[in-house]
């Protein structure tokens, strides 16, 4: 399916990082990235396993500190960020997990709720219901609502991952490899959704993937972590015109072999 | 010669002793880091009493049956054995005293407590752990819900209170216990027996035994919370956070059992 051209600013910067590392004991991942993701914008970072592809998502999201650079989100610099600034802030992050990462003891519709009504106190009952149904809905999953996780497939637990996030209507969208694990059918349809949620809710998407198809057919730009560095960054058809052996594979493995 | 009395250690062994102390000092400074943000966000809005509700009731009900069973049979044998060393003296009609202050004094909130850090020790760190593994935090914290408050906070306070409350339980059904040993041994009625059993036992007693209850509910709690939440290497983590809770738990138990009664003796 041929992506739907995306509105996006490209004078609107929403993430801009600079110089970022990140190291575990001796064992250095980042080695002073640079990047920008524009308002409105799907951006695919691919990479090897292990590059630090993740560890850069979690940084932007507060999870993991950076050993140093600047990792600037819609204005606040992360890497230094009172708690209470952070919560606010992680308001407009939406972050879909690989493993969807959904509360197991709770239904569909707690899942949804949780983080609802415990960032907007003295919603009403009528109101929660209503977003509830909305994004439930949105990812075209309603009938679920009252299932467990453990009753749902990979890619509905993917899906409401994804509505999970999105009830907060965050500005900015995170995906850790969306579509890992899961049949060709369904990765068609969580890429059709990265790009319905673009479109609807307007956000701007970082998509971590090794998934050649997703980033095809959800990103606007790609970026190659190598080495611990952006080395392309373009279109999807720029950063492939290249003969590195580097990056040639990821190509090749996924549209020739 | 090899001086049989030099202190030289092996490079390799002096090396795995230093990474033992950096280790140990590193984890008690994270443990006094979790203290110090559990005190931090106990005391500040919003409160989360309805899901604190729920883990008591959890608590309760995870350790009811084992604790109620465990209560009679201490209370029943504990009489039971006591008795052949008391009649040598004529002196059965002490034994509901004897029996109380025990019970009171040491057993009831001693076993509560050993059982709770088997029962629900275990639960929470393996549950805290399994969430910690499978990102589950993480999603909790990326949205802005404070996990720490809603799962950590929660279940400390949870077993401070619930764990004093099935300590007094305990010591009730231990005294039934006794007491349907004592009506078939002396034939004694209850309200004689009931009588018996609070003429030993001072104010004192009860402060102390709900005191330890206390801290002994609260170390559970910490301990198992701490292992849960601070879990990793996938599904092998869970199983050693749910293992390291019970033992650093029960371990911890009985060291403030000793403190505790030391310390009540000089008020006694």
């Amino acid at each position: 399916m041929q992506k739907p051209k995306g509105h996006i600013n490209y004078d609107d910067t929403v993430i801009s990082i600079r110089g970022l590392r990140k190291s575990f004991g001796d064992l250095h991942i980042l080695k002073g990235v640079d990047l920008d993701l524009f308002q409105g914008e799907n951006l695919v970072v691919l990479g090897r396993s292990g590059m630090g592809k993740s560890v850069l998502i979690k940084i932007i999201s507060g999870l993991l500190n950076a050993d140093s650079g600047s990792v600037n989100v819609l204005g606040e610099e992360v890497t230094n960020i009172a708690e209470k600034t952070l919560q606010q802030l992680r308001l407009n992050i939406g972050f879909s997990f690989q493993n969807s990462a959904l509360y197991d003891s709770m239904t569909v519709r707690k899942n949804l709720e949780f983080p609802l009504v415990r960032n907007h106190k003295g919603l009403r009952r009528a109101e929660i219901d209503n977003a509830v149904e909305t994004v439930l809905d949105a990812v075209g999953l309603s009938q679920t609502i009252n299932q467990m996780p453990s009753e749902l497939s990979g890619g509905q637990r993917k899906r409401i991952g994804i509505a999970r996030t999105l009830i907060l209507q965050p500005k900015i969208m995170l995906y850790d490899e969306p579509t890992a694990g899961l049949d060709p059918i369904t990765c068609i349809e969580i890429n059709d959704l990265i790009n319905e949620v673009q479109q609807r809710y307007k956000t701007s998407s970082i998509i971590i993937t090794h998934d050649m198809t997703c980033a095809k057919q959800t990103g606007d730009r790609m970026a190659i972590l190598l080495d611990g560095q952006f080395q392309r960054q373009g279109s999807f058809d720029e950063v492939f015109a290249t003969d590195d052996d580097r990056v040639r594979p990821f190509y090749d493995y996924n549209f020739i072999q | 010669m090899d001086n049989p009395n030099s202190t030289n250690v092996h490079p390799q062994n002096k090396n795995s002793i230093v990474r033992g102390l950096t280790d140990m000092f590193i984890s008690l400074y994270k443990i006094y880091l979790f203290l110090a943000k559990f005190f931090k966000e106990v005391f500040l809005p919003p409160y989360e009493w309805n899901e604190v509700m729920k883990q008591m009731y959890q608590i309760g009900v995870r350790s009811f049956t084992l604790i109620t069973f465990t209560g009679f049979v201490v209370g029943l044998i504990f009489t039971k054995q006591s008795r052949p060393s008391l009649a040598q003296f004529g002196a059965t009609s002490w034994i509901p005293g004897l029996v109380s202050i025990a019970i009171m004094r040491a057993l009831a909130p001693l076993v509560t407590a050993l059982i709770a850090a088997g029962k629900v020790g275990s639960s929470i760190g393996a549950e805290l752990g399994s969430m910690r593994v499978t990102e589950q935090i993480d999603a909790m914290e990326v949205s802005g819900t404070k996990p720490f408050k809603y799962l950590v906070c929660t279940r400390i306070i949870a077993s401070s209170i619930a764990i004093p409350i099935l300590a007094i339980y305990v010591g009730f059904v231990a005294m039934m216990g006794s007491y349907l040993n004592v009506l078939a041994g002396e034939g004694t009625s209850f309200t004689t027996f009931m009588a018996q059993v609070f003429e030993p036992l001072s104010f004192v007693d009860f402060e102390a035994s709900l005191i330890k209850a206390i801290f002994f509910g609260f170390t559970i709690g910490v301990v198992s919370c701490y292992q849960g939440y601070y879990a990793d290497k996938g599904t092998e983590g869970v199983g050693k956070a749910a293992n390291a809770s019970v033992v650093t738990a029960m371990f911890l138990i009985f060291m403030e059992e000793v403190i505790i009664v030391q310390v009540a003796g000089w008020f006694r």
